[in-house]
């Protein structure tokens, strides 16, 4: 056994870590999160040209064909850095569903420009009525001469509100949460009927819902088999799993940091307050978490691109809920120990607070993930 | 044994529900139930019905203009007024320094700012909290210099909250650095107007200017501002923080939460069907109400123990701890009920005015900043590891 990194994913991991220390400081961040695009150009620019856009891609892509342990250590120090930028949801959801999904030509026409960065993509898979359950698609999808007719309502669509292409989930039969009957679209914000409505996201992202109107595609861009979909998202969402466990994984790391730092330098009573047992003992229970959710994250990476299993499915709902436990024990006693210096804007550790919390509303949560893995135990 | 309210307490809240059905502005409770944010007017508006009924303060005498309600009216009040969505009171000048002047105050300082609190004319603000003294509140080190008929006042002061609409803060000031912590304290009275103050805000983590930081340099204070003796500041700090601490349990709040918590849950959908309904969604639901209900009944015990007369004891700090967690507990499901919405930050959907389509639940906007924001009830008024500390030392004899 061993849990090391091999000599190329520990070079790829270091040229992150170097690429996000240098140019995603706290205070740019900032900056960042507050533009419109509410990510930095450059630095998705720069994430392009080190070829770190393409690493689960093939070679024909510009990648290297990299698994889940590659993108692992991409999104872990992404995490580090609270990097803003639609790695996720473009490279991983977006790339993968076509990637599964899509014929040849679909493939040729996104996937180059998406393993570059130069196309955005975002996904359209939750709803207002879904909760977390991506299989609830009253989206409805109408077959016509022309193509298909899209009406109905996607829901905080992470990235969307400045994605070149996006992709939803619609029902093109079946009843309310049936899994079969659920197809996937890949379209252009520009078409008529498209409206998105933007907003920033609580942990200083952007994101969108997109209202559907009578939005008239072609048959091209249908993604996949018609009502075939549910198995496809199912296993695109466990990559993004896998990954937003590693991005989770940064964030605690620098989250532990931070407070460990505070605990050595902050005196009260005399002494630094590390000196106090009470809270001691609170940086063990952090750094016990985070060595628990680093052990899930390891375990989700591995099982990310394997073939679709019940196996995969529990270990990955099991890493969901540990990270999902972990990042806001994490947060909540980061911001405890810390003291109303934890709460500030004007620090950092309240936006690394803010994002473990974030990604625990993404892709479902601790209780969710508990639910589908006690369900899976109950069918043996 | 008796758990019941007696016919006149009865009495008191039917006349307390009256008043409020009657007095209590439809847009403020509005607000206050929807956790949306309150003006300084709003407050000020509900401070002059509240006073024009003679129940704004209800820790003063009534030669001073207060209301002697006895505990178990105060907790009617603090059930009902939150129940109705009545706006919290700041606390700083009535519950706050107006019992310290009550108290140590001279004549003077009662007959000029006593009134003052009761008509509005003064906002007060809190300056205890410095950047390096925080649960070490005793090391505090803005000092206060005796230069004839003044003070000389130098040094910072942090956590101000709502100190952007102050015109008065109260101070402790170190004016002896010779005697140990405790004992070079005095308690002092600055007009905020005074030249050589600052306020500069800092913003929370939820995008709130709700605390400050205030700045004195060379700042001239009269001497009769000094409350009492000088040097014996600590005593009246002391004797005032047994006020702050009574109300932080928030017993009525979470109560409160809890019902904005059920309704929002009877209304989002998981499955198809209300998460209300949800086995494991109900069941944490049901927990923490287990939990309040609970602290309701200790709650009541403290408040029937100190029937007679005087202050809670270090009971209190207990009490702090566990109604602080059941508020975060409450402010945790509801984020969690929202599901996705959690992540939008809608600032226009956080103003009562917003008249466009909701993105999704018309209360779902402030919830997640709401979270956030109540991380600071573990931290204030004493933090609970103090709060902790003091029931360890004061109960325990640890």
């Amino acid at each position: 056994m061993d849990f090391r990194l091999n000599e190329e994913q520990q070079m790829l991991q270091d040229t992150v870590e170097r690429l996000v220390r240098g140019e995603y400081s706290f205070e740019k961040r900032l900056a960042f999160s507050e533009t419109e695009l509410g990510f930095s150009a450059d630095f998705w620019q720069q994430l392009s040209e080190l070829g770190l856009t393409a690493v689960p891609f093939s070679e024909e892509l510009g990648g290297f064909g990299g698994s889940g342990v590659e993108v692992q250590s991409v999104m872990t120090e992404l995490g580090r850095g609270l990097c803003l930028e639609p790695y996720v949801q473009s490279i991983i959801l977006g790339g993968g569903l076509i990637g599964q999904a899509g014929s040849d030509s679909q493939k040729d026409t996104w996937l180059a420009g998406i393993a570059s960065g130069e196309l955005k993509a975002a996904v359209g898979l939750q709803e207002p009525q879904s909760f977390y359950d991506l299989n609830d698609v009253e989206t409805r999808a109408e077959k016509n001469g022309e193509g298909y007719v899209l009406n109905g309502r996607k829901a905080v669509v992470i990235s969307g509100h400045c994605a070149d292409l996006i992709v939803v989930s619609a029902r093109t039969s079946g009843d309310a949460r049936d899994a079969d009957g659920i197809s996937l679209f890949a379209l252009s914000p520009d078409t008529a009927g498209v409206e998105r409505r933007a907003y920033p996201t609580i942990d200083g992202s952007r994101g969108c819902d997109i209202t559907l109107s009578n939005v008239q595609v072609g048959a091209d861009a249908l993604l996949g088999e018609e009502g075939k979909a549910a198995g496809v998202i199912e296993y695109q969402a466990g990559r993004a799993i896998a990954a937003i466990c590693a991005e989770a994984v940064g964030v605690m790391e620098m989250a532990n940091e931070l407070t460990l730092d505070y605990l050595k330098q902050r005196k009260q009573f005399g002494v630094p307050i590390g000196r106090f047992q009470v809270l001691q003992h609170r940086m063990v229970d952090m750094m016990s978490e985070l060595e628990q959710a680093r052990s899930m994250a390891i375990l989700a990476a591995s099982v990310a691109d394997s073939e679709p299993s019940d196996e995969r499915r529990r270990v990955l709902a099991a890493a969901k809920n540990v990270i999902g436990r972990a990042g806001q024990f994490i947060s909540e006693a980061g911001i405890q120990s810390h003291g109303g210096i934890g709460m500030t804007w004007e620090y950092n550790f309240a936006h690394y607070a803010k994002r473990l919390i974030a990604i625990n509303h993404q892709l479902g949560d601790d209780d969710f993930h508990l639910e589908q893995y006690a369900t899976l135990l109950q069918a043996g | 044994m008796n758990m019941n309210y007696t016919a006149e307490e009865l009495a008191f809240r039917d006349e307390v529900r009256a008043f409020l059905d009657e007095k209590l502005p439809a847009d403020i409770a509005a607000k206050v139930k929807g956790f949306r944010r309150l003006s300084k007017e709003d407050h000020q508006r509900w401070q002059k019905i509240l006073c024009e009924q003679g129940w704004y303060a209800t820790h003063w005498p009534e030669e001073y203009g207060g209301v002697e309600w006895t505990p178990v009216q105060k907790h009617i009040w603090d059930e009902e007024s939150c129940r109705y969505g009545v706006p919290r009171s700041i606390p700083f000048g009535v519950n706050m320094v107006a019992p310290v002047i009550i108290r140590f105050g001279s004549e003077e300082q009662k007959q000029t700012y006593l009134p003052r609190i009761l008509s509005g004319e003064d906002w007060w603000c809190q300056g205890y909290s410095e950047p390096g003294a925080g649960s070490d509140l005793a090391s505090l080190k803005t000092r206060a210099v005796r230069d004839g008929d003044h003070y000389i006042v130098n040094g910072q002061k942090t956590w101000t909250t709502l100190g952007q609409h102050a015109n008065m803060i109260f101070c402790l000031v170190r004016t002896n650095t010779e005697v140990k912590n405790q004992e070079g304290i005095s308690f002092l009275l600055i007009d905020m107007n005074t030249p050589g103050i600052t306020v500069r805000p800092i913003i929370t983590l939820d995008g709130e200017h709700e605390v400050n930081e205030v700045f004195f340099e060379d700042v001239k204070v009269p001497v009769e501002n000094l409350v009492g003796e000088e040097d014996k500041g600590w005593t009246y700090a002391k004797y005032l923080l047994t006020y702050e601490r009574t109300g932080l349990a928030g017993i009525g709040m979470s109560k409160a939460a809890l019902s904005h918590l059920k309704n929002l849950a009877s209304r989002r959908l998981k499955n198809g069907r209300p998460l209300l309904e949800d086995p494991s969604f109900s069941q944490r639901i049901a927990k923490v109400e287990i939990d309040l209900t609970a602290a309701t009944i200790s709650n009541l015990r403290i408040i029937a123990s100190v029937e007679g007369g005087g202050v809670p004891g270090a009971e209190s700090s207990m009490l702090k701890v566990k109604g602080t967690e059941i508020r975060q507990a409450i402010n945790d499901l509801a984020r969690r009920a929202i599901g996705p919405y959690a992540l939008p930050f809608l600032e226009e959907e956080m103003d009562m005015g917003y008249e466009g389509d909701f993105l999704s639940d018309k209360d779902a906007a402030p919830l997640s900043a709401q979270y956030f924001n109540n991380r600071k009830l573990s931290i204030f008024g004493g933090s609970n590891e103090i709060q902790k500390n003091i029931v360890s030392k004061m109960i325990l004899g640890l």
